[in-house]
């Protein structure tokens, strides 16, 4: 059945790892940078390492036969995977995804493309409603932030799963902490993470020459460059990831953001960031009278010319943009100083799923080394892996040590350490607060 | 006899599914806080204000073009090519006539790079307010361009029920110019055939959600594009917010189409008083004819011109500004697109051919019941038959899901019928004023020939209404094409046609994409179109009253 039996092989091996986040090997100690433990963690890796990480569980082997159950129901079984279809990569690498799963595991993988994920939320919120608690339409869905809040806070979740998965050991949930915090609320194996998203800013180098250092220089410099800075229109999640991260550096304490918006203390909280706001929204594109709507409309303007300054939630989209022609090959990335907003892309099973199954098997599939590789191959999409290189065997590490970055990636060391995403709650006062001041009135 | 029964049947048809979307609707638009909440929302009065003006305006410009192109170019070799030029635009989806227009208009866009650098000195786009115009005078521009073609056609389609050369040639005789002769002869006999479709458009500009979003103003948009932002929130408790925006915009529509059939009766006391003056206005007619050739060409050119830019763009590898042309071509957009195309297409050709036969049996059913009852619909009963084409549909749909959940009705079966639900509206105000403007002594003539009904209908009315029941049937399978929201949300994501395959991919605004999928949507409506033209033609080939 296993077209590449390596995978069984890994499975097994890796399978021995404690489970549980908390317990990591003791010689990995978490670090404020995941880049430079992960560079630590190379030099560390001997051929040794992968033996010597492997205290044997029973709990592992009773979980690895209700595995080989659970393929078994799996295969033959259709999974509809919900998830946003406004990117060819991305729809292409989920096809190819659906091939794997169908020689390995004998699983068929559709592609329900969404124009918004919230159309996914609102299709299992019906269904509920309406009495279906078996044989949902959705069975797998592209999934974080708040809508995985809505779907928890609505019990329309099924799980916990992920941390079952056997390839869950390599996820690098202690320098990845984005893995099993999703907008600061636990995943507690609700969703299981594939991808890892940081925030970088795009500028064409035959215009600008040097890139502002920090946030406050990106302040100067719209300021000194009218018209040729802007961003998407809050509450377009990249717009308001903006705002969050101006938040981030100009709020006095950033442990605040990581607990619910406290009414009392907001407007103090935030009144630096709308200063900050004030001060560049007159020097924005069109003067601050229109903002483009999303991620790809900012990245049309600066394919335009429009801007010269943009950002993008993955550190790899300006190099596969140059690659595929769609963007100037002078175009460069930077992150300013003091890091920028990182999360992750998770997979969630709704709780009325039909393919229940085949849903964790796919969610597995991705969590693979094989299938991190690919998804991290700018040529293909260009997303970071979730997983721990240090606890690969050297042969699925050298498919990462491998890839090209692309002439506009920032090497791991340069791209700056990722900011958590703050608590859910100030996503959506912000975005509110946005559109009282900016949103209505032109 | 089941014709008899085919009021019953529609009326129930439709009301059921109506019912429940309105249901699902108010019941959460009425939920404590929800109403307050939409109070509190400071942008409310701009965006209703935007709503109405671009709604209201869009539709008069749009008509004005349409009386203006009928009275002063039929007949002429210029009206020939206007038609070839507007009629395939019918089946261009709004969204990529919206994103072609705002290409060619934007700072960056192709009249910019025309003139750039050479003729402004541009080096890198000027940073000025053309689209999303905080008034909204691109979105009047698109809303005016993209329906043109619609009320063109269902104007031409009404025409010929109006004796129209016979009255032109009595004004004609009487010393009226062309425009003049066409105002106070022809039109006090169309436009009552036109009133339906022009409510339609009405409400379509004031409920559009695409080219609001893309051509219209942000700070805020229009009441629409809220209500659709707010839908889509992750915030389960956005949901009462989006319920009330919706049940607002339904009575804005109510009132803007109020404020429609007003504004009727003041023009007709107008043009009264201008006919019974006697104006024959002769000198206007070539300044007129001029200018509507200049309106309809240019409209119907920038659409065009647009979609050829995103045609374009389909192909193009690097395309920066100012140039004018790509400087690489490639062909990975289509090879990607070519992937499972096939299954896609004929998906979405078979729904819509169901949905539109199927909605064209059952309006013909009802109009041939009402003709031998003698008898009209009711108003509330037509309301009914109206209201999918008036409330929001983003509104419509939670009721329509919950309803087909209930039902244990998924898939295609429930996609089709959603589609039924949007497609018959538009079937029967493509197809009602032709037929309840047949002249009822025909039939009497046939009857006292010996003709029984079903003999009246078959042999009688269809062939009289060949040309306006395939048009009906070509605006069915466009309506049917067009459909996101009710595919996907009733076929639970597994019918895909190829517009949700194209609404997915551009929502994320790649120009690239948008260009393709905009020729392949456009595809099947015109084919259709085209059938609309060539069947009549060729069956008529030996009647040379019913070739025009």
């Amino acid at each position: 059945m296993s077209a590449l039996p390596s995978y069984d092989c890994l499975g097994r091996v890796f399978l021995r790892i404690p489970r549980r986040p908390g317990a990591q090997t003791p010689r990995v100690q978490p670090s404020a940078s995941e880049n430079t433990l992960q560079i630590q963690r190379r030099h560390l890796l001997g051929a040794f390492a992968a033996a010597a990480a492997l205290p044997a569980l029973p709990r592992a082997a009773r979980s690895s036969e209700t595995w080989e159950a659970l393929l078994a129901r799996a295969s033959g079984q259709t999974v509809w995977w919900h998830a946003w279809g406004g990117d060819p990569k991305i729809n292409d690498f989920i096809a190819w995804l659906g091939t794997q799963a169908q020689a390995r595991f004998g699983i068929t993988l559709n592609h329900v493309k969404l124009s918004s994920t919230a159309e996914a939320v609102a299709a299992v919120l019906a269904e509920r409603d309406a009495g279906r608690v078996t044989g949902g339409s959705v069975d797998l869905v592209w999934i974080n932030g708040e809508n995985f809040a809505a779907m928890r806070a609505e019990n329309l979740l099924f799980g916990p799963f992920a941390e079952s998965l056997p390839n869950w050991p390599l996820v690098d949930t202690v320098g990845k902490p984005a893995t099993v915090t999703d907008f600061t609320l636990p995943t507690l194996g609700y969703e299981s993470p594939w991808a890892m998203a940081q925030l970088v800013f795009e500028y064409d180098s035959a215009r600008v020459a040097a890139p502002p250092a920090n946030m406050a220089a990106l302040r100067d410099w719209i300021i000194a460059n009218p018209a040729r800075f802007t961003y998407p229109q809050p509450p377009d999640y990249l717009g308001t990831t903006f705002l969050k991260q101006v938040l981030y550096t100009t709020i006095a304490e950033q442990a605040l953001l990581q607990a619910p918006v406290d009414p009392a203390d907001y407007d103090r909280l935030v009144a630096p960031l709308w200063d900050w706001i004030a001060s560049v929204t007159p020097a924005l594109w069109r003067g601050g009278r229109a903002y483009p709507a999303s991620e790809t409309a900012l990245g049309q303007l600066l394919a335009d010319g429009e801007v010269d300054i943009a950002f993008a939630f993955n550190p790899g989209r300006a190099s596969a943009e140059i690659a595929a022609g769609a963007l100037a090959g002078t175009v460069r990335t930077f992150t300013p100083s003091g890091g920028t907003i990182g999360n992750a892309s998770f997979l969630a099973i709704p709780f009325n799923a039909s393919a229940r199954e085949g849903a964790q098997v796919i969610a597995d599939l991705i969590l693979s080394p094989e299938v991190q590789a690919r998804a991290q191959d700018p040529a293909i999409l260009g997303f970071q892996t979730v997983l721990d290189l240090v606890r690969l065997r050297p042969e699925d590490r050298a498919r990462f040590t491998a890839l090209d970055l692309g002439v506009a990636t920032l090497s791991p060391d340069a791209l700056g350490p990722a900011l958590l995403e703050p608590h859910a709650s100030w996503t959506t006062e912000l975005a509110r607060d946005w559109q009282a001041r900016y949103g209505t009135s032109p | 006899m089941i014709l008899r029964a085919a009021p019953a049947l529609v009326l129930s048809l439709m009301a059921l599914p109506v019912a429940a979307g309105l249901l699902g609707t108010i019941g959460p638009a009425l939920r404590p806080g929800a109403l307050e909440a939409l109070l509190a929302w400071p942008g409310l009065a701009r965006a209703i204000a935007l709503s109405l003006v671009t709604g209201l305006s869009s539709t008069v410009l749009a008509l004005a073009v349409v009386v203006l192109i009928l009275a002063t170019l039929s007949e002429s070799r210029a009206f020939t090519a206007l038609r070839r030029l507007l009629s395939p635009l019918l089946a261009l989806p709004h969204a990529a006539a919206a994103l072609g227009l705002a290409f060619l208009i934007a700072p960056s866009g192709w009249i910019a790079r025309a003139l750039s650098p050479w003729a402004t000195g541009w080096s890198v786009p000027p940073d000025a307010l053309i689209l999303n115009d905080p008034f909204g005078l691109s979105l009047t521009l698109g809303l005016v361009a993209k329906e043109i073609p619609f009320l063109l056609l269902m104007a031409l389609a009404a025409l010929p029920q109006t004796g129209a050369p016979a009255r032109q040639v009595l004004a004609a005789s009487l010393g009226y110019g062309r425009a003049s002769g066409f105002v106070f002869a022809v039109l006090p006999a169309l436009y009552p055939l036109l009133r339906l479709p022009c409510l339609a458009v009405l409400a379509y500009g004031m409920t559009s959600v695409e080219m609001g979003m893309i051509l219209g103003p942000g700070l805020p948009p229009p009441l629409s594009v809220q209500v659709a932002l707010w839908s889509a929130q992750a915030d389960l408790a956005t949901r009462p917010l989006a319920a009330a925006g919706a049940l607002v915009q339904l009575g804005l529509v109510a009132a803007a189409m109020g404020l429609w059939l007003l504004a009727e009766r003041a023009v007709i006391r107008l043009l009264r008083r201008a006919t019974m003056a006697g104006l024959r206005a002769r000198a206007l007619d070539a300044p007129l004819a001029a200018l509507a050739l200049t309106l309809g060409a240019g409209l119907g050119g920038a659409l065009a011109l647009g979609l050829a830019g995103l045609a374009l763009w389909s192909f193009a590898g690097s395309w920066t500004f100012p140039d004018l042309l790509p400087q690489t071509l490639t062909f990975t957009i289509w090879q990607r697109a070519g992937m499972g195309l096939t299954a896609t297409t004929l998906t979405t050709l078979a729904l819509a051919l169901a949905s539109a036969v199927v909605a064209l049996a059952l309006v013909l059913a009802l109009l041939e019941a009402e003709a031998r009852q003698g008898r009209r619909l009711s108003l509330p009963a037509q309301a009914i038959l109206w209201l999918p084409l008036l409330v929001p549909q983003i509104a419509l749909l939670p009721g329509l899901q919950a309803l087909a959940l209930q039902l244990g009705a998924g898939g295609a079966a429930a996609v089709f019928a959603g589609h039924l639900v949007f497609v018959l509206p538009y079937v029967f105000l493509s197809l009602s004023a032709p037929f309840r403007a047949i002249d009822p002594r025909l039939a009497t003539l046939a009857a006292s020939l010996g003709a029984g009904p079903d003999r009246r209908f078959w042999h009688l009315r269809l062939p009289l209404l060949l040309r306006p029941a395939l048009t009906a049937l070509a605006v069915g399978l466009a309506v049917s094409v067009g459909q996101y929201l009710p595919t996907l949300l009733l076929g639970g994501g597994r019918v895909t046609t190829l517009t949700t395959e194209a609404v997915a991919l551009s929502s994320g605004g790649n120009r690239r994409l948008i260009g393709a999928y905009a020729l392949l949507q456009m595809l099947l409506p015109t084919l259709g179109f085209a059938l609309a033209i060539l069947v009549p033609a060729l069956a008529f080939r030996h009647r040379k009253a019913m070739q025009r």
